[in-house]
């Protein structure tokens, strides 16, 4: 007996079709504010530029070298770092609570910010390094703390609830080491390792940004493509396996791809907070459909860090860091996830 | 997409969590385009069986082979397109509608750079119609009662489009009109177009009012096998989950029917 046999007529429910319509047009949607504000940040400053001579300086067809020099040489690192810095803590965000089933579990609370800010601070106050030290210090910090969570978690296969809890672990005991190394250190130190962890995208370095352009470009479309896992895993295990994924192999490929992600955009811009956390639930309110969010999410992340710098730097009378702005917006979000998830009962 | 006839077998099985083995050197044969239900009291491993058939456990002793050959040595969305399992305690994401929930089930059908094609359509159609969910298709899973919910993950399932189809414990949950009516489902899915289905049950009278075949279970070992009418007996029942009782026959289905014998009733 054949499908093809049983049924004559064609779908009676349009569903789908819709729905996939909704989820392109979403995206399209966010694609269109992160360009938006993309130029805007390369518009705005003590010299304000029209967008069509930001785009068509960065396109290279008009011949301005005033022009130039402010799009390309001042703005556009700053630019281009918020958008990467969003692109890869959005999408890493969503890897981890979709594949630790738990909103809370965003990169930024199970310690890998935390392994990146405590290695930062080390190499800034005990090591008197410079800036491309310290990132990529913070780099191994994170990747350091990720490796350490996904071991200790390890029991014949990972629970999201147990990564989570030994997560927290790690983070607190990463942020207790970098009180005490913040405490012993001199002012002038300090004040340095602070401004690290407060977490602005106005701090990253020439090289750094190359490194996490180059590591988006590799792994963004990978984790597009790997979120095809993700759809399943989501279902539980047991439904995973019997589907045919194998769900270590792919737990292990998607964490990896979303710490190191994560690890990078710290490395280049400090622990800019609450944009892994917040992406995602934004992204999935928004699609509706169930549907995959893992580039909506992304889009959301670059969105944020894009924003939180333009009204960080200019819409409030003192500059302040992205990492203020985005914990400002992120915390009172995180006190109403905290008072509403476990009443959905899959807060673990 | 002809769904083909498929022989699940075990060998000398065991199977365990890491520590002690909860099923213990056992041989079984699925009995190929029947309904299988394997029932024993708590903690017997009848689930762990069930999820072993399944590769979601590997032996620590012997091996299941399906179609003869090892099923650990076969690519695992290979066997998904033969074996579906409905888990006891599947998660819906948020959010996610009955069509979408039940799409999922054809992944192994789908390749990494395959777009959804008009067969995945075909089979989610039929999935929901059998199921009767067709109605629900644009529903939340959320706004499901626990019978229609259950019925679309039997939908998801039958998605798969497997030959086998297992269940593990699919009636938990559901009042006594839904296990009825769901075990009614899976034997029309059974007649109609000749799925071997293999469901961990824990209601006696149930399983042996609509199994071909019982697979009996204690403390991880297989004590009877057959069909109901010809293996269940009080001894039987007495062995398995140590209650006195007395089997007489069904009023409806002249099937074996369990009455307990409580302390106040003896």
């Amino acid at each position: 007996m054949t499908l093809t046999e049983t049924i004559e007529t064609t779908s009676p429910f349009t569903g789908r079709r819709e729905r996939r319509r909704r989820e392109t047009a979403v995206t399209v949607v966010l694609l269109a504010l992160t360009a938006t504000l993309f130029i805007a940040t390369m518009m705005i400053g003590s010299y304000w530029l029209k967008p069509w001579e930001v785009v068509a300086s960065l396109l290279g067809i008009a011949d301005d070298p005033s022009v130039d020099f402010i799009v390309r040489d001042l703005r556009l690192p700053l630019a281009a770092s918020g958008l990467a810095v969003g692109l890869a803590l959005g999408t890493a965000g969503i890897v981890f609570q979709k594949l630790l089933a738990n909103p809370l579990a965003s990169p930024d609370f199970v310690g890998i910010s935390q392994g990146a800010g405590v290695a930062a601070v080390l190499s800034i106050i005990l090591l008197h390094l410079g800036a491309v030290a310290v990132s990529f210090a913070a780099l191994g910090g994170a990747l350091v703390a990720g490796a350490l969570i996904y071991a200790l978690a390890w029991r014949g296969g990972i629970t999201g609830y147990r990564f989570i809890l030994i997560g927290i672990g790690v983070s607190e005991f990463c942020v207790a080491l970098t009180g005490y190394v913040l405490a012993r250190a001199e002012l002038f130190d300090a004040r340095e390792a602070m401004t690290w962890l407060v977490g602005s995208i106005g701090q990253t370095g020439a090289l750094q940004l190359r490194i996490l352009l180059g590591a988006l470009i590799v792994l963004l479309p990978t984790a597009v493509v790997l979120g095809r896992w993700l759809s399943v895993l989501e279902l539980g295990d047991d439904a995973a396996s019997a589907l045919g994924v194998r769900v270590e192999v792919a737990r292990v490929s998607l964490l990896a791809v979303a710490i190191v992600l994560v690890a990078l955009a710290t490395a280049a811009a400090g622990p800019v907070s609450f944009v892994a956390l917040i992406s995602g639930p934004i992204a999935i309110r928004i699609v509706r459909t169930g549907g995959p969010v893992l580039l909506p999410s992304a889009l959301i992340g670059a969105s944020l860090v894009l924003g939180a710098d333009l009204i960080g730097s200019h819409l409030l009378p003192v500059t302040l860091p992205t990492g203020v702005i985005t914990g400002a917006v992120g915390a009172p979000y995180l006190i109403w996830l905290l008072a509403t998830v476990n009443r959905e009962g899959r807060g673990g | 997409m002809t769904r083909e006839t498929h022989q699940l077998q075990a060998r000398d099985v065991s199977f365990g969590y890491g520590g002690a083995d909860i099923v213990k050197h056992q041989d079984v044969d699925i009995p190929t385009g029947r309904v299988t239900a394997i029932v024993g009291p708590n903690g017997c491993g009848k689930s762990t069986l069930l999820r072993g058939l399944v590769r979601l456990l590997k032996p620590t002793s012997g091996e299941v082979l399906l179609d003869d050959e090892s099923i650990q040595g076969l690519r695992s969305v290979d066997v998904a397109k033969v074996i579906g399992l409905l888990p006891q305690n599947p998660v819906a994401p948020d959010g996610i509608t009955v069509a979408d929930l039940v799409g999922r089930g054809r992944y192994p059908h789908q390749g990494w750079f395959r777009q959804w094609t008009s067969e995945d359509d075909l089979a989610v159609e039929q999935a929901l119609r059998v199921t009767n969910t067709t109605d629900l298709a644009d529903r939340t899973i959320a706004e499901l009662s626990g019978g229609q919910r259950q019925r679309v993950w039997i939908a998801m399932t039958l998605a798969q489009n497997t030959d086998l189809v297992l269940l593990d414990e699919p009636t938990t949950f559901l009042d006594i009109h839904h296990q009825v009516e769901l075990l009614d489902l899976l034997v029309d899915l059974n007649r109609g177009s000749a799925r071997t289905i293999v469901m961990v049950l824990h209601d006696l009278n149930l399983a042996c009012r609509y199994a071909d075949h019982l697979i009996a279970m204690k403390e991880g070992v297989i004590v009877g096998e057959g069909a109901p009418d010809e293996i269940v007996t009080a001894e039987l029942v007495t062995k398995v989950f140590e209650l006195e009782c007395q089997v007489v026959p069904d009023p409806v289905s002249r099937t074996p029917m369990i009455v307990p014998l409580g302390r106040h009733h003896r």
